[in-house]
């Protein structure tokens, strides 16, 4: 599966360049952290490092392609109109899993996103808390290499944004491969192993999270640290 | 779900058993006269075939013969049905019967039709007064009849003004539109006596020989269409030209008045 | 204001004698109309999700034909129909003409685009929703195909309802097509026909509240039935 490798990356929406060029080397450790200001294409890079964004130059490759691994949250959840166990089931659903083993895995996460007195309820009568909990359920059931998050946090309060990361770090650990656009420089500095910091659709920093946040090396980082409008 | 899969297949089904039926189109003064509900139970139950009555204009009868959807016609416009013999349409024609055409207005009869020596007198009068009237203007029989009146009359439909009403529909529609415009109209005694609607009109003429209305029936040409029930065709108008159907066609009353003289030669 | 008084009069004294023929021609309007919506939509429904889903060159062109198609004027279709099926045309040989499946055939063709266009405005709307979700999740067209429908199912109901609306009420193409024949193709619209060109209007009028009285039951009774099947779905 890895390394994913980056080569000249630019994506165009009508004449206007919102990504690129950008090279990046994604190896195995993690989870990483993308930052940086709004419309700095945060999103864009995620979505071109998980397939479902149209690269206009360049190439994304992995070592051994295989997407039907790879899981993706997105900054405003989305949820089918069905209820939250039904949720859950659809991704296992998809690739044919024969039923008891079905259950088995909607039942373990539905206690474990904390959603077990809801499970027959209407997935779009939660809060939206608990349908980013679902969401991410839904990415992780079918145990992917991969999982790339959108800002996953931005509109909750704290308990859940407490819980999600609790349960991120735990996937992390057992060796899902994390991938995370966040603005909220907390978030970045709790759950980063290694940052990219991104400015007008490019890469202008890389680095372990440590060296990154005490000693950032661009000014743009600094200033953007320090908690700078940047331009 | 599935049950109505399951009847509509049946109702599939039971459509394609046609053997033991016969196709007749009729004029829907035909149909208007009432008559057709006191033969049809009688030749079924005596032929025992399932009789299929479309009620249509003159001319779509024939359309539809000449096309061979139908087995045979049964219609009264003698011009049209030789034509259609001539042209190997159909087999040949025989008379049945026939009913007269009547004059039907307004109650105050302002164009005074009623007492004329006869049917193109009246309209000539309508014509000079300008009086509303509304024509079946669809080509059907009572249509070609009332146009041979107007030729009588030395009158060409083509140079009326706008009290002249061509509203191309069946009897008992151009009876309603009569009705709601308070109309001279020609239409045949059957379904004038069985029309509903009248509103403010009445018989205001009739008896004229030129009136008469002479009803055929035209088997289709098997030569030409080899699917049609030919045989079954022949049996009908065999019913139709016997005494029982005879006595049933001139005992046939509406309020107390006879509508049919049976004239069929056996 | 007489005549409907009559007609109500006519209606309720047809339903409460059981008048074998309003059974009979009632059950006909029921069987022809739902038969071909149920045909129509199987038809019509997953190609709204397909449009929905699918890019294609001519796109846009399609859809505004489907739309446009939904003012395809009824007796236009009975007549053409009339001319395919008549024993002198192509399809002749099939002795579907003045039998209750050429009406539906014509109904289908008649209610295709409305059932269509309604489906598709759904799909499209849901297909928005689920756009990014369903592409992330690597689902294969059929499979979209196949979610957009089972999540979209009581707007796609209304769609078959809407259908169904338009079939019921027919009476040009079908009267063409039919012929109106007594036990074999009269309906209740054709029936009404009849009865207004007979000048009964109180009958006529009779006949046209049942016929709104079974429209109303049946969309009655499809809300009813999809409301209580699951709590809180809808």
């Amino acid at each position: 599966m890895f390394p994913l490798t980056l080569s000249n990356v630019c994506v165009r929406r009508r004449e206007k360049s919102i990504l690129g060029p950008l090279d990046l080397v994604v190896d195995q450790e993690g989870p990483t952290m993308v930052i940086g200001p709004n419309g700095s294409g945060k999103t864009t890079l995620l979505r071109v490092m998980h397939g479902i964004e149209r690269i206009s130059e360049g190439t994304a490759e992995w070592a051994q392609p295989d997407h039907a691994n790879h899981a993706y949250v997105f900054q405003s959840p989305v949820v089918l109109r069905r209820t939250v166990a039904e949720n859950l089931s659809y991704p296992l659903f998809l690739i044919k899993r024969p039923k008891p083993e079905i259950n088995t895995a909607v039942e373990y996460w539905i206690e474990r996103i904390g959603l077990g007195k809801v499970a027959n309820r209407s997935a779009t009568r939660l809060s939206g808390g608990e349908r980013q909990k679902l969401a991410i359920a839904r990415a992780l059931i079918r145990d992917p290499e991969v999982l790339f998050l959108d800002e996953p946090c931005s509109n909750l309060d704290g308990q859940s944004t407490r819980e999600i990361e609790t349960l991120l770090l735990e996937t992390a650990a057992a060796g899902t491969r994390i991938i995370m656009a966040t603005h909220d420089m907390g978030q970045a500095r709790r759950l980063a192993a290694d940052v990219i910091f991104m400015k007008s659709g490019r890469i202008a920093e890389t680095g372990l999270a440590p060296d990154v946040f005490h000693a950032p090396e661009t000014s743009e980082l600094k200033a953007f640290l320090k908690g700078d409008i940047l331009e | 779900m599935i049950r109505k899969l399951i009847s509509a297949t049946f109702l599939f089904v039971a459509n394609m058993a046609q053997a033991d039926t016969l196709k007749l189109a009729v004029t829907t003064s035909f149909e208007n006269s009432g008559l057709a509900d006191v033969l049809l139970p009688e030749i079924e139950a005596d032929l025992e075939i399932d009789l299929q009555l479309l009620v249509v204009g003159t001319g779509q009868a024939l359309r539809l013969g000449a096309a061979g959807d139908v087995d045979a016609i049964l219609v009264h416009s003698r011009a049209s049905e030789e034509a259609f013999v001539a042209d190997g349409l159909g087999t040949h024609r025989r008379e049945i019967m026939y009913n007269d055409f009547v004059l039907i207005g307004p109650k105050s009869d302002k164009a005074q039709i009623g007492a004329t020596s006869g049917a193109a007198e009246s309209l000539q009068k309508i014509a000079v007064a300008q009086a509303t009237y509304v024509s079946r203007g669809d080509d059907s029989g009572t249509h070609k009849a009332e146009l041979k009146v107007w030729q009588i009359a030395e009158r060409a439909p083509a140079t009326f003004g706008s009290w002249y009403n061509a509203v191309g529909a069946g009897m008992g529609a151009a009876l309603n539109t009569a009705s709601a415009l308070n109309a001279y109209i020609l239409s045949d005694r059957a379904s004038w006596l069985n029309f509903k609607n009248k509103g403010d009109l009445a018989l205001l003429f009739s008896g004229d020989p030129v009136l008469f209305n002479q009803y055929a029936y035209l088997p289709v040409n098997p030569a030409k269409h080899p699917t049609v029930q030919y045989e079954m065709a022949m049996q009908l108008e065999e019913w139709l030209l016997s005494d029982k159907s005879a006595a049933l066609i001139n005992n046939y009353q509406i309020n107390g008045e006879t509508l049919f003289v049976f004239n069929g030669q056996q | 204001m007489n005549d409907i008084t009559q007609g109500l009069l006519a209606a309720l004294r047809l339903i409460v004698t059981f008048d074998a023929e309003l059974w009979e021609i009632s059950l006909r309007s029921l069987q022809v109309s739902l038969t071909a919506v149920i045909i129509a939509s199987a038809v019509a429904m997953p190609f709204g999700a397909f449009l929905a889903v699918q890019r294609f060159k001519y796109r846009r062109l399609v859809i505004s034909i489907m739309n446009a198609l939904m003012g395809l004027p009824p007796v236009v279709v009975g007549l053409v129909f009339y001319i395919l099926l008549s024993r002198s045309g192509p399809f002749g040989v099939f002795g579907l003409l003045f039998t209750p499946w050429a009406m539906i055939i014509v109904q289908i063709v008649i209610i295709s685009p409305i059932i269509a266009s309604i489906s598709h405005q759904a799909m499209r709307e849901l297909w928005a929703e689920y756009h990014d979700l369903l592409i992330s999740l690597n689902t294969s067209k059929w499979q979209r195909i196949k979610t957009l429908i089972w999540d979209g199912k009581r707007n796609l109901l209304t769609a078959g309802l809407a259908g169904f609306g338009r079939a019921i009420g027919e009476v040009g193409a079908i009267m063409i097509v039919g012929g109106n024949i007594e036990h074999a193709t009269r309906v209740l619209t054709t029936a009404i026909a009849l009865e207004t060109g007979k000048g009964d209007f109180a009958l006529a009028l009779g006949l046209g509240f049942v016929l709104i009285g079974l429209a109303l039951f049946v969309n009655i009774s499809i809300h009813w039935l999809s409301r209580t099947e699951r709590e809180g779905r809808w």
